[in-house]
């Protein structure tokens, strides 16, 4: 009663994935400066892999549990670190989200650095109490005694074309609401390999966010050694004059393609900005480019209400309010669950997206 | 007072009984003169401190602590331990309870794996119309799975899961319950489903998410859900489920209507804290519940010897003060023995029962999943073709005369057509309007999503041409 497999890939569904992604946005490789040394070709979760091995291999201490992280997780982004650095070091924990984070905090708390994973971003609440009342909150309480700041908490998460309610959902809100807590989201192989470096040797527990769209259909050329891109910095990835673009994640790969039809289809200049770490948040980038753009978009997956374009808005109307040209443009996911058979229509795309820009700069 | 003083003398013959300093200072605590004379230090303190305190709110302190009636203190004749919650004897080893000094919980069959029944008194007296039918719904399931597994390969639908190796479970087990009874479950439990009239229409709408599913298209496939027949809508994240169901059992159990509740979940799924909530529950507040474990042997890639060290899941039950019973997963009959009995117990006594199910998962996990990673395909095909509990329930159908090779080849065929043509209505129905994404957020719209709706549709209408209008039932239509 085996059904036969028609086909090797591990993880099928993830194909469908890069069907989808292909409609939705095109990744566009970029290419890491000179100084971090030779590359191998690397989608978005072997470059997970990578900086997990980089470090375990500097870090005598550093640990990585999680549910099925021994087979190499499944996305794989673990595969192979159990058979190079033993089962005391990459296993398997119960399954129980919980019992995870608070594992990780023990771990964290007695000084070695703990790497957990929890499977998907949607399962992370079971985890939400260790995380916000405990993890974000050792150092505070304990007068700097006690902290948890060598635990990263790696989750999956974002839309791939077909999650529905319980693999799609972007929490960083959540996370973003909780003082004492890192929340990281990278958009591409390169720069995750050296935000996951940063995360995990920070001194502060964080919560790093892979858009799981991207694990096998972003592939880049990611440096081979030990390097690190900094928090709470944001990436100006294409200057511009008109619209400031905000975003992180996988939204950066729909706001790119956003620029480009701005420019062709509207002769609107768009600066894009990759906020890169949600918590805390690097405010005066922002607000230096909409300083000069006097408009500002900012977009993400999550629903609206409360999403983190809210608090982005909020600040710079404030900051720069005699600068603005026009009311700060939010497009996000609507306030509803992420629908099965409606995602097309949930989605903050690149139309929506480009819509905005035409108000912007038209008001 | 007087009550208080009257009980002076048998506190003081406690003492004098008792040799344990433990038990001498549990009767200090409980002792009303010492209360007292702790509350008269405490108000002396007080006023020592020179916090301004009125006499008469002195009065009343004193007061209220001389009156709070004492607990009853029997006299303490029998050497016994008394400590809140236990039934122990005392003990002068110092011995540790030792997990593997216990032999295994013992597995509860029926049949033997040639469908032999081992003991005529466990047979259960079930007729030829059951029997068959059984045996045809699990075939049915098998089939559907055969084909909704494929047709996911070929990119039709986006996700499924198949129940291999546990339709004796699902099905004797559901056979065993009243139809009404309300099951909570994971998610590899459409057999319960099918069992009580699902219809193959139904199912397939559900995994295509097209217009006439129940669901309406809101969750991915396998996550069917039904009230008019008691199964509560699946929800991926795990374990969620089992503190629910010990609410509606509860909630049951005050409405006398005659039912329980049911609530399926994987030998992972119980790692859950979710889990040991329902179980404690369920427990002190006596709920007519069933707990299915379903231990299939892996939970994805992880095995159960890396989910727990207990002897199964069945282990804990007596922990919590919950009857329990392991059972083979793969013997039908079994199943649905202790399903009935469970059933009974629970209902008739308020209280929960804990039945685990052994039996392996013999597909992969699900269509993301390729199990080679993690298990060795002869593992796999041991079970498949050595304890499979679809050919052990054939062979004893056979035997009794109810099944043949004639009967099998009409009702494989037949089967299959319907399975095929189901799916090929499904196929060409039309996915939900649009707008429907907006639909049971709440009872009725918002204003913002009232707002959003509008903005959604306005925006698609004007811009048709970018999204998949062609697959979806009219926008404005829900
Ligand atoms: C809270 C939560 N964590 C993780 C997952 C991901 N997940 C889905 S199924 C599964 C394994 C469940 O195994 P088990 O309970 O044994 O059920 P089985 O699949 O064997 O029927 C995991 C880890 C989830 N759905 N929910
Ligand atoms: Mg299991």
């Amino acid at each position: 009663m085996i059904v036969k497999r028609g086909l090797r890939s591990v993880l099928y569904a993830l194909r469908t994935d890069a069907r989808y992604a292909s409609t939705r946005f095109t990744f566009v490789p970029e290419v890491a400066p000179d100084e971090y040394g030779p590359t191998t070709k690397l989608n978005l979760f072997q470059s997970i892999n990578s900086a997990m091995d980089v470090a375990l291999s500097t870090d005598k201490t550093a640990i990585i549990f999680g549910e099925d992280v021994a087979f190499g997780g499944v996305f794989r982004a673990t595969i192979n670190l159990q058979e190079k650095y033993g089962k005391d070091r990459v296993f398997n924990t119960p399954l129980c989200e919980q019992g995870i984070a608070g594992f990780g905090i023990g771990v964290a708390a007695a000084g070695s650095t703990a790497i957990a994973e929890i499977q998907f971003a949607d399962y992370i609440f079971p985890a939400f109490d260790q995380l916000v009342n405990e993890a974000a909150k050792y150092r505070y309480r304990s007068g700097d005694q006690f902290d948890s700041g060598s635990l990263t908490v790696r989750s999956p998460y974002g839309a791939v074309g077909h999650g529905a309610l319980y693999h799609s959902q972007s929490p960083e809100a959540y996370f973003a609401h909780t003082a004492g807590l890192k929340v990281v989201i990278p958009r591409g192989p390169i720069q995750a390999k050296g935000l996951l470096l940063s995360c995990i040797r920070d001194k502060n527990p964080c919560v790093f966010f892979e858009p799981k769209i991207l694990y096998r259909s972003a592939v880049e050329n990611v440096p081979s050694g030990d390097y690190t891109v900094p928090l709470g910095k944001a990436d100006i990835l294409r200057k511009g004059t008109d619209v400031t673009v905000v975003g992180y994640g996988t939204q950066i790969h729909v706001l790119k393609e956003v620029a480009d039809m701005a420019q062709e289809k509207l002769g609107v200049s768009c600066e894009v900005i990759d906020l890169q770490t949600i918590l805390p948040w690097d405010a005066q980038a922002v607000c230096e480019s909409v300083v000069k753009t006097g408009r500002l978009l900012v977009s993400h997956e999550a629903p609206l209400t409360n999403g983190f374009a809210s608090e982005i808005a909020s600040y710079v109307q404030k900051e720069c309010f005699l600068n603005l040209e026009a009311p700060i443009e939010r497009v996000c996911g609507w306030d509803t669950p992420f629908p099965h058979s409606m995602e097309a229509f949930y989605l903050p795309d690149k139309w929506r997206c480009l819509d905005a820009v035409k108000r912007l700069s038209k008001y | 007072m007087r009550t208080s003083l009257r009980l002076i003398p048998s506190f003081y013959r406690g003492i004098q009984n008792v040799t344990n300093t433990c038990a001498v200072e549990r009767c200090m605590r409980d002792a009303p003169v010492a209360r007292l004379t702790h509350s008269r230090l405490f108000a002396h303190k007080v006023q020592e401190k020179e916090i301004p305190l009125e006499d008469k709110k002195l009065d009343d302190l004193i007061q209220k602590a001389e009156a709070s009636p004492p607990p009853a203190i029997e006299p303490i004749d029998i050497d016994k331990p008394r400590f809140p919650g236990s039934r122990s004897e005392w003990t002068e080893k110092l011995e540790f309870l030792m997990p593997e000094a216990y032999p295994g919980i013992p597995v509860y069959r029926v049949m033997d794996r040639k469908g032999l029944i081992r003991d005529a008194a466990q047979e259960p007296k079930l007729d030829e119309p059951t029997l068959v039918k059984m045996y045809q719904k699990m075939t049915l399931l098998n089939y559907m799975d055969r084909i909704l597994y494929e047709s996911q390969r070929q990119g039709r639908i986006s996700f499924y899961m198949t129940h291999f190796g546990e339709e004796g479970i699902l099905i004797g087990s559901a056979a065993g319950l009243d139809d009404k009874d309300l099951a909570y479950v994971q998610y590899r439990e459409a057999g319960v489903l099918m069992w009580r009239g699902f219809t193959l229409d139904q199912f397939m709408n559900q995994c295509y998410g097209n217009e006439e599913d129940l669901g309406k298209g809101k969750q991915m496939p396998v996550h069917y859900g039904s009230k008019e027949l008691a199964f509560v809508t699946v929800s991926s994240p795990l374990a969620t489920q089992m503190p629910q169901a010990v609410g509606s059992a509860y909630a049951y159990k005050r409405a006398q209507n005659g039912q329980i509740v049911i609530c399926y979940f994987g030998d992972g799924a119980a790692s859950e804290g979710d889990a040991h909530a329902a179980f404690n529950f369920s427990a002190t507040l006596d709920c007519p519940i069933i707990f299915f474990c379903r231990n299939n042997g892996y939970a994805i890639s992880t095995p159960t010897s890396q989910q727990f060290r207990g002897d199964g899941i069945a282990s804990r039950g007596p922990g919590y003060g919950i009857p329990t019973i392991r059972v083979d997963g793969n013997d039908t009959l079994a199943i649905y023995n202790v399903t009935k009995a469970a059933r009974d117990i629970s209902l008739q006594q308020n209280r929960p029962v804990l039945i685990e199910a052994m039996t392996y998962r013999i597909g992969h996990h699900s269509t993301s999943d390729d199990s080679s990673a993690y298990r060795s395909v002869d593992e796999v095909k041991h079970w498949d073709k050595e304890d499979n509990p679809i050919a052990r329930f054939r062979r004893y159908i056979t035997q009794k005369g109810y099944w043949n090779d004639e009967k099998e080849t009409q009702w494989k065929d037949q089967a299959k057509k319907q399975v095929m043509q189901a799916f090929q209505r499904a196929e060409h129905k039309k996915k939900p309007s649009p707008e429907e994404l907006f639909n049971d957020v709440y009872d009725e719209l918002p204003w913002h999503l009232q707002k959003q709706r509008k903005e959604m549709m306005d925006f698609v209408r004007s811009n048709p041409e970018h999204y998949p209008l062609k697959e979806h039932a009219k926008m404005g239509a829900a």
